[in-house]
C-alpha cells in the first residue's frame, strides 16, 4: 500500500479551499462556544476570537493571507446578498423608521462628524503619519466604502479595511458599557448608534444580541452613514487642512 | 425550491446595485444600492415573500461569521498599524466611544421628543 508522506499531503491541502473554509467554520463555531462559555461577554465577541485564532494558526503554519483567502472567499462572497438582505428587517419596521426619519437624519450627521473630527484631532495630537491618518478617517463606515473613500482622500485602501475591522469589534465592546452609561433602554436607539459606529459588525452584533429592531434600524445607520460619509468626509479633511 | 428562489432575488438585486454603482460611477458599494432596490421592491409588492424571508433572515442570522476571512486580512498589516500603534489605538477606542455616546444620546433624546416611544 502506498502512503503518501505527511508534507506531500500539506503541500496538497494547503494549496486546496477546503482547508481554509473548513478552517473558518470549526474556529467561528468553536468561537460562539467559548464566548458563550464566558458568560456572552461583548468584550471576547466571536469575530474578533475567530480573528485572532485564525491569523494565529496561519502564522503557525506559514500559510499567506492570499492562499486562505482562496477558500474563505466563499463565505466573504455573502456579505453581499447579506447586505441585500437588510432591506427585509428595515421593511418589517418601516412604520418607526418613517415616523423617525427626521431625528435619524440629523443623529447620523452629528455622528459622522463626531467620528470624524475626533478620530483625526486625536491621531493629528498623537503625532501619526498622514496617509495612516487619511486611512483612518473613514474607519465608522463599512469597509467596501472606507476602501473607496480612502483612495479618494490619499489613505491606503487595505489599512483603511483594516482598520475599519478593528472600530467594528472595539464598538461591540464598548457598546452595552455606554448605553449603561447613558442610560438608553430603546432597542432602535442602540441599533442605530452600533450601525453608525461600528458598520456591519455593529449590525451583525445588534441582530444577535439586542433583536430584530435594533438590528433593522442598525442596518439602516450602516447604509446612511456609508452614503452619507462618502460625500461628507472630503469636506471634513479640507477644514483639517488636507487637501483632498 | 424556497432557498433557490429567494437566494435569486437577493443577488439579483446586488446585481442591479452593482450595475448601477459601476454605471454611474457611484463611490457606494452595489449591495447598498441593492438594498435600496430590494427595499423599493417589497414597498411596491406590500409583503415579504416567504422564501425570501426564510434566506435573508438565514443569512442575517450568520452576519457575523461573514467578516471573519476579511478580517484575517489584518493580519497583512501588522507592519503598518505597529508605525502608529498608539495614535491609532486612541483614535479607535477614544473615538468610537464618543461616537456610540454622542450618536445615542441624539437620538434618544430627539425619538423621546417626538413621542416615537413604547410601542
Amino acid at each position: 500500500m502506498n502512503v503518501a508522506s505527511l508534507d506531500q499531503l500539506w503541500v496538497y491541502l494547503s494549496g486546496n479551499p477546503l482547508l481554509s473554509l473548513l478552517a473558518t467554520l470549526v474556529v467561528f463555531a468553536l468561537a460562539v462556544r467559548l464566548n458563550r462559555m464566558l458568560g456572552g461577554t461583548p468584550l471576547v465577541h466571536p469575530v474578533t476570537l475567530s480573528i485572532a485564532i485564525l491569523i494565529g494558526l496561519l502564522l503557525a503554519v506559514d500559510m499567506d493571507y492570499a492562499t486562505y483567502f482562496e477558500g474563505a472567499q466563499f463565505i466573504h462572497f455573502l456579505l453581499g446578498p447579506a447586505t441585500v438582505a437588510l432591506a427585509i428587517p428595515l421593511y418589517d419596521h418601516r412604520e418607526r423608521v418613517r415616523r423617525l426619519l427626521g431625528p435619524l437624519l440629523l443623529a447620523c450627521l452629528v455622528g459622522i462628524v463626531t467620528a470624524v473630527t475626533t478620530t483625526l484631532g486625536l491621531a493629528m495630537a498623537l503625532g501619526a503619519r498622514p496617509e495612516t491618518l487619511m486611512s483612518l478617517a473613514p474607519r465608522s463606515v463599512t469597509s467596501p466604502i472606507a476602501m473607496g473613500i480612502a483612495e479618494q482622500i490619499g489613505g491606503i485602501p487595505s489599512l483603511a479595511a483594516g482598520l475599519v475591522l478593528l472600530t467594528g469589534s472595539i464598538g461591540c465592546a464598548l457598546s452595552s458599557a455606554v448605553f449603561r452609561l447613558l442610560g438608553v433602554r430603546d432597542p432602535a436607539v442602540k441599533g442605530f448608534a452600533l450601525g453608525l459606529s461600528a458598520h456591519g459588525f455593529g449590525t451583525a452584533h445588534a441582530f444577535a444580541r439586542i433583536g430584530a429592531v435594533a438590528g433593522a434600524f442598525s442596518g439602516l445607520a450602516m447604509g446612511l452613514t456609508g452614503l452619507l460619509t462618502a460625500f461628507l468626509l472630503p469636506l471634513i479633511t479640507r477644514l483639517f487642512g488636507f487637501g483632498a | 425550491m424556497p432557498l433557490i428562489m429567494g437566494m435569486s432575488v437577493l443577488l439579483a438585486c446586488q446585481f442591479a446595485g452593482e450595475l448601477v454603482a459601476r454605471g454611474l460611477t457611484l463611490p457606494i458599494p452595489g449591495p447598498v444600492i441593492g438594498m435600496v432596490i430590494l427595499l423599493a421592491g417589497l414597498m411596491v409588492r406590500g409583503r415579504v415573500p416567504d422564501s425570501l424571508r426564510l434566506t435573508g433572515e438565514g443569512l442575517l442570522r450568520y452576519l457575523t461569521l461573514l467578516f471573519v476571512p476579511a478580517g484575517v486580512g489584518l493580519m497583512a498589516h501588522f507592519e503598518l498599524i505597529g508605525r502608529d500603534f498608539w495614535p491609532i489605538l486612541a483614535a479607535l477606542v477614544v473615538s468610537t466611544a464618543l461616537t456610540l455616546a454622542v450618536t445615542a444620546w441624539v437620538l434618544d433624546r430627539l425619538s423621546r421628543r417626538r413621542g416615537g416611544q413604547g410601542e
